[in-house]
């Protein structure tokens, strides 16, 4: 077995290393994405848009619309945005989506690595934190136009209640107390929970209110996708309490989707 | 120049399997059992938190017996290479032959090249699809492998726990059948009764709708389980 990035204590390591990602670096470099300066000018890449997350009574809702755009062309009209990380919280992603997806999945894995390894759960803070240093690793290709800006919502056990975090391109986090938006869309989707949005909502409520969000920013952003019943295209949504992460099922999001239109003018 | 005595390979592969078993001799034992929902794990330990068996990957979970910090460094191993492959490649071409395989590589290693063998046995099981894609391997603390069916006993009494289980041991027993007589199992070469707060117990459970089928049996479970007779 290697020693790796764990300070040493007479030559040897001290303990083992949690992390998958220092794994991986370590062992396999190569599979890691390039250092290579790419600019997403030259190479036309997929981009994520509108994702937003929300508390309600019960924890967070993380939601997201569909679309994927690379610079004018739709790239994909049924893409997944919104993910569990791992059974407690989830995370939905915003800009270049190939770039973001890697990140979800290696995210994903660093949870259960943790776990596994230790025996023991991240704190929120904790993954919050991880998640963090993730985007700081992915800076040099931010700055190349590869931006991507998640979302991270979970269920804090010790505090019992839902907790939503918010990153920029450098890695920066912050902690948000009411409802968060990110992406291309996500102005006018702020601009709607703003007004929509109050403490305490109930489960249909802060479905309703997430895809009225999704459903404004899809109408000031053409790179925001609205929900197309004819073709059965909704947002995808999560919702993570106190038993889990879970996948808010399609009937529901539709059935909020058939409401918020009925209601419009 | 340092001078080394002259010992012949036969006395020196004697001399190290023998130091081998004594460590493991001294150690509790642990028994992994097919059971109609998959595989069951099962072990004495006092400690709640410094575990035995514990979770590889999806389909594949792990036990040890031994030296702790030498099974504990094999598991971690486990666990690192498991995860890379499953990275590399897709998550169900992450198999228990392939780790079965590494581990006998590691300690065949160990054993042949280092100051100490280690001083372990490993149990390395997957559960996949039906009945039949269960698989128990067993790993010796000089490499040897073998593919175990129905039940397999590692540790201090292992030979008198095999020979006892020999009797008992009837396929697609339900789980609490094939907890309770492993525990019973387990206390019998010295005839005493193992308190539910002392056994440790892990499954894998081929119908649990989750992505990952180990699960650690709980306290309570245990002792729901073993006050049944």
């Amino acid at each position: 077995m290697r020693d790796r990035s764990n300070p040493p204590i007479s030559g040897a390591s001290f303990g083992a290393n949690p992390s998958f990602a220092d794994l991986l670096r370590d062992s396999r470099p190569e599979i890691v994405r390039s250092e290579r300066p790419v600019s997403h000018t030259d190479v036309p890449v997929p981009h994520g848009t509108t994702v937003l997350g929300l508390k309600y009574a019960d924890g967070v809702i993380m939601a997201g619309d569909r679309r994927a755009t690379a610079g004018y062309t739709v790239a994909d009209a049924k893409m997944r945005k919104v993910f569990p990380a791992d059974d407690h919280s989830a995370i939905a992603i915003a800009g270049a989506a190939g770039q973001a997806i890697e990140m979800v999945k290696l995210f994903q894995l660093e949870l259960e690595h943790y776990e596994k390894i230790t025996g023991d759960r991240l704190s929120l803070d904790g993954k919050a934190n991880r998640l963090a240093q993730m985007i700081r690793s992915n800076f040099p290709l931010a700055l190349q136009g590869l931006v991507v800006v998640p979302l991270f919502g979970g269920f804090d056990h010790t505090a019992g209640e839902g907790r939503i975090f918010y990153y920029d391109a450098t890695g920066g986090r912050w902690e948000e107390d009411d409802f968060q938006t990110t992406g291309s869309g996500g102005q006018p989707a702020k601009n709607s929970l703003k007004k929509r949005w109050r403490p305490g909502l109930s489960r249909s409520e802060a479905l309703r209110v997430a895809v009225e969000a999704l459903i404004d920013a899809a109408e000031d952003d053409v790179a925001t996708g609205g929900p197309d019943p004819a073709r059965k295209i909704f947002p995808n949504a999560l919702a993570v309490t106190v038993s889990g992460a879970l996948d808010v099922p399609e009937e529901e999001i539709s059935a909020a989707v058939t409401t918020v239109l009925e209601e419009r003018p | 120049m340092s001078f080394m005595p002259y010992v012949s390979p036969d006395q020196l592969m004697k001399d190290r399997s023998e130091y081998a078993h004594k460590g493991i001799a001294r150690g509790r034992s642990v028994i992994g059992m097919e059971y109609a929902d998959g595989l069951l794990f099962v072990a004495e330990n006092p400690s709640s938190t410094l575990h035995k068996i514990s979770e590889i990957y999806d389909r594949i979970a792990f036990a040890g017996v031994g030296k702790y910090s030498e099974f504990e460094d094999l598991r971690i191993a486990g666990i690192r290479h498991a995860d890379l492959r499953g990275y590399s490649y897709g998550r169900e071409d992450v198999k228990a032959r392939d780790l079965a395989n590494a581990y006998s590589q590691s300690l065949s290693t160990i054993f042949t090249q280092q100051m100490k063998p280690y001083e372990v046995e490993i149990l390395v099981g997957e559960v996949d699809g039906d009945v039949s894609g269960t698989t128990l391997y067993h790993v010796l603390f000089d490499g040897g492998v073998t593919d175990e069916h129905g039940f397999v006993a590692i540790g201090g009494h292992a030979e008198d726990l095999t020979e006892g289980l020999k009797q008992e041991y009837r396929e697609g027993w339900d789980l609490s059948t094939a907890v309770r007589t492993g525990v019973k199992a387990l206390g019998s070469p010295d005839q005493r009764e193992i308190r539910s707060t002392d056994v440790e117990a892990g499954i894998l459970d081929r119908t649990r709708p989750h992505r990952r089928k180990f699960r650690r049996l709980e306290d309570a479970e245990i002792a729901q389980i073993l006050s049944v007779s």
